[in-house]
């Protein structure tokens, strides 16, 4: 138990005339324990940034505004002891009355010790004995995105009438209410600008397993844009129509999605491929006889790109709102071909970091094979936290492929080709070899991402394929 | 038509009904001699004499079950409360056998209690009070509220001539301070129609009684914000127009009930469930109460001021509903 009373924490009045304050950086994490006086978190006000004192000893309870968010003076904050979940009452905790006298007590004091009211009394809330750590939760929600949408996800009475009316979705209606809900205004004026009248084809929800080229159930679908007056398509001559299959649209969504989510750049790298056809050629033998399983390329390149992302957790991660996820695992997606060229799959292959080299060839050919016989679980599709797309089995050698959402980053392994190449000599003299290159991307999203950490990547990455001997594989 | 003070206009009302039929007298605590502690019979004793003008004795009581008596006779007295607050004293009077006579033996009971009531001028506990929801719950009572001087006289002619008990509250506030136009002659203004004080789209504010002004002008402040808000002066709470409110709520689906009475169990309440009731799909926003705390009416300036809504309140209680 933590400290037997809740201690709210608020902002404080930082003077008279300062009526809000934004949060610059929380110094405890939920969970973690606090003394009073320890200073728990910075703010920035119109007259000054300083640090906030806890007003008690205890836990860490709860976080209830993220950094970067302003608000005004006497918002609870945070939550010093008591129950650590919001018990009900959190939100609507009073603020402490911001009277004019405190204000003036406040700003009396220097904005080093600059006590919250409450300090005073909660002296005695110590707890008798050191609290058990609260394990800090690995993957914590993301309040403040949720915050931000609920009043966008009410939809009231007369919303929802009108709504049903006139077959318009109000999640594609732009919200002007509080917390962007959707008003009876907004969705008028929504139907008045020309939405459809009667309610189209509904918009593609595939629950089967073979639907987009990632599948992004981590994070929200944003809502989806008006989808255009449903006017009957008509062939011209020579042309022929032909309907979208269900898989078509995801990936058609999904597509439009990831490049209206994420800041797609693409850096490439040249990697001597020398080592790992070395390396390969030995152990292919072995392999197939011993397991029936062929080392791929693909499956190197995938062992080392798993390694490295170990040392870079935010290529591995995902913005969720306004929180960076990284993860201790990686989730390894793997974009497959459908036999007949038309669609795309990408199932994922979990806990990659738990596989050796032949733990990943055979993971990748019993997913590409269940891919292209259609006998994947919509899990198996599901939770990729990084994505690996091999377009080289045609020959090409550079592209850009589009990120899986929500995903940072998505690698690129092209073919590998024998070229020309400048090595030294054992005399240290430049000289041109014959090695078999391969290019790899890297396309990452570059809100999260950016082109230095990309490049080193790319630069690890390849020192691994190319130094790497068997026993690292 | 000619410009008339609230006050005027119930005292013509009264006294033209007094002039037409002389079935009608008046009773109360200084009506006579006196012309009421309000001054709105003044001259009336001069006028029609002493048994029509009646000077009672300091028990609402009396005279409460004085003009039940005499309406069953036939008689359709008018009796005036020197302060609405004073009536819990005829309650029984009024409650168990005025508003229940025609119900238990058929007898019309056509008595009209005025009650000049309200607060804003420190009046404190027992002087300010708006009990129209006590007797709103009562079957067998009809309550009037009127806002304006043209709809007092009409609508005091209306309590008159109905057969049943009629509660007439006139609003101290308004006495003296509200002038408006007010037709000659006399006219009924019928019971249950509410009166369209300023038409609006974006929000709609339901009241009654002094709290129509006080919702005038804080539209006019949200108006400077592009923000539309209709008010619907009641006029009466029993009967009240069910079908006005309805339409104002299907228009703007946002809605602020407004009154100068205390919230538990006031008349806002009635209101708000039945829009629940029967306009939940054209609602916006929640039905939003703005009333008097639930405590006695206080007697210093400041603490009336905390307690009666302000105009500033209303614009708070409007602003909040259009940020929705």
């Amino acid at each position: 138990m933590a400290t037997e009373t809740a201690v709210d924490v608020v902002m404080p009045q930082m003077g008279v005339s300062v009526s809000e304050g934004t949060i610059t950086k929380w110094l405890k994490q939920e969970g973690e324990q606090i003394e009073a006086d320890e200073p728990l978190l910075e703010i920035s006000t119109d007259k000054v940034d300083t640090e906030v004192p806890s007003p008690a000893s205890g836990t860490v309870t709860q976080i209830l505004v993220q950094e970067g968010e302003t608000v005004e003076v006497g918002t609870k904050l945070a939550q010093i002891g008591g129950a650590p979940a919001g018990n009900g009452q959190a939100q609507a905790a009073p603020p402490e009355p911001a009277t004019a006298e405190a204000a003036a007590q406040s700003e009396a004091v220097s904005s080093s010790e600059g006590e919250t009211p409450t300090a005073a009394q909660v002296e005695e809330v110590r707890p008798a004995e050191p609290e058990p750590e609260v394990a800090p939760d690995p993957a914590p929600v993301a309040p403040a995105a949720d915050g931000a949408t609920d009043g966008k996800s009410f939809v009231s009475p007369v919303v929802a009438r009108i709504a049903s009316e006139h077959g318009v979705d109000p999640g594609n209606v732009q919200g002007s209410g509080r917390g962007g809900r959707v008003t009876k205004k907004d969705i008028l004026d929504f139907i008045e600008q020309g939405a459809p009248a009667a309610a189209p084809e509904p918009a593609p929800t595939i629950a089967v397993p073979a639907e987009a080229p990632a599948q992004a159930p981590a994070a929200p679908a944003p809502p989806k844009p008006a989808p255009p007056a449903p006017q009957p398509v008509v062939a011209e001559t020579g042309e022929h129509l032909e309907p979208m299959t269900a898989m078509r649209r995801g990936i058609a969504e999904h597509m439009r999605r990831s490049l209206d989510t994420s800041a797609h750049v693409t850096s490439a790298i040249e990697v001597d491929m020398s080592n790992v056809v070395a390396i390969r050629k030995k152990l292919k033998k072995q392999y197939e006889a011993a397991y029936g399983v062929n080392p791929t390329y693909l499956s190197f390149v995938a062992r080392a790109t798993v390694e490295t992302l170990s040392e870079y957790p935010w290529i591995n991660g995902e913005i969720r709102g306004e929180q960076i996820v990284t993860r201790n695992y990686v989730n390894l997606g793997f974009a497959v071909e459908l036999a007949d060229g038309k669609g795309l799959i990408v199932p994922v292959l979990k806990h990659a970091e738990g596989l050796n080299l032949l733990g990943i060839a055979r993971g990748v050919a019993d997913i590409a094979q269940r891919a292209r016989d259609k006998k994947l679980t919509p899990d198996e599709v599901q939770g990729g936290t990084f994505t690996i797309t091999n377009p080289g089995g045609y020959g090409t050698f550079h592209g850009t492929p589009v990120i899986s959402q929500p995903q940072a980053g998505i690698l690129g392994t092209y073919a590998v080709v024998k070229r020309p190449w400048v090595i030294q000599d054992d005399r240290g003299e430049d000289v041109i070899a014959i090695r078999p290159i391969m290019n790899l991307t890297l396309t990452y999203d570059h809100r999260l991402v950016d082109g230095a950490l990309a490049g080193r990547f790319l630069r690890d990455l390849r020192e691994k394929l190319q130094t790497w001997d068997e026993a690292a594989y | 038509m000619s410009e008339k003070t609230y006050l005027q206009a119930i005292s013509d009302g009264l006294r033209e009904e007094m002039r037409r039929d002389n079935r009608v007298f008046v009773i109360g605590e200084d009506v006579g001699v006196y012309g009421g502690a309000f001054k709105v019979t003044l001259g009336f004793q001069e006028e029609f004499g002493a048994w029509r003008v009646i000077d009672a004795p300091l028990s609402e009581t009396a005279i409460v079950g004085g003009c039940t008596g005499a309406a069953m006779m036939g008689m359709r007295p008018v009796a005036e409360m020197q302060f609405a607050d004073f009536i819990s004293c005829a309650w029984d009077q009024l409650v168990t056998v005025a508003a229940k006579q025609r119900w238990r033996a058929g007898t019309p009971v056509p008595i009209t209690v005025r009650l000049p009531s309200g607060g804003g001028f420190s009046g404190g506990p027992f002087h300010s009070q708006n009990p129209e929801s006590s007797f709103a719950h009562i079957p067998g009572l009809k309550v009037v509220c009127p806002a304006t001087p043209e709809d007092a006289k009409g609508l005091l002619a209306s309590a008159i001539q109905d057969p049943n008990p009629c509660l007439y509250f006139e609003h101290k506030h308004l006495y003296r301070r509200i002038k408006a136009e007010v037709p000659d002659g006399r006219y009924e203004t019928p019971f249950g129609k509410a009166r369209m004080h300023k038409e609006g789209d974006d929000l709609s504010v339901i009241t009654w009684g002094a709290m129509v002004y006080t919702a005038e002008e804080a539209a006019a402040q949200l108006d400077g914000d592009g923000v539309s808000v209709e008010i619907l002066d009641l006029r009466t709470l029993v009967p009240w127009d069910k079908q006005a409110v309805l339409e104002s709520v299907r228009k703007t689906s946002k809605v602020l009930v407004l009154h100068e009475d205390t919230h538990t169990g006031g008349f806002g309440g009635e209101i708000a469930a039945t829009i629940a009731e029967e306009a939940f799909e054209d609602l916006d926003a929640p039905v939003k109460r703005l009333t008097a705390p639930d405590t006695p009416v206080p007697f210093s300036p400041q603490l009336e001021k905390a307690f009666i809504p302000q105009v500033e309140d209303v614009v708070a209680g409007l602003r909040d509903l259009a940020e929705y």
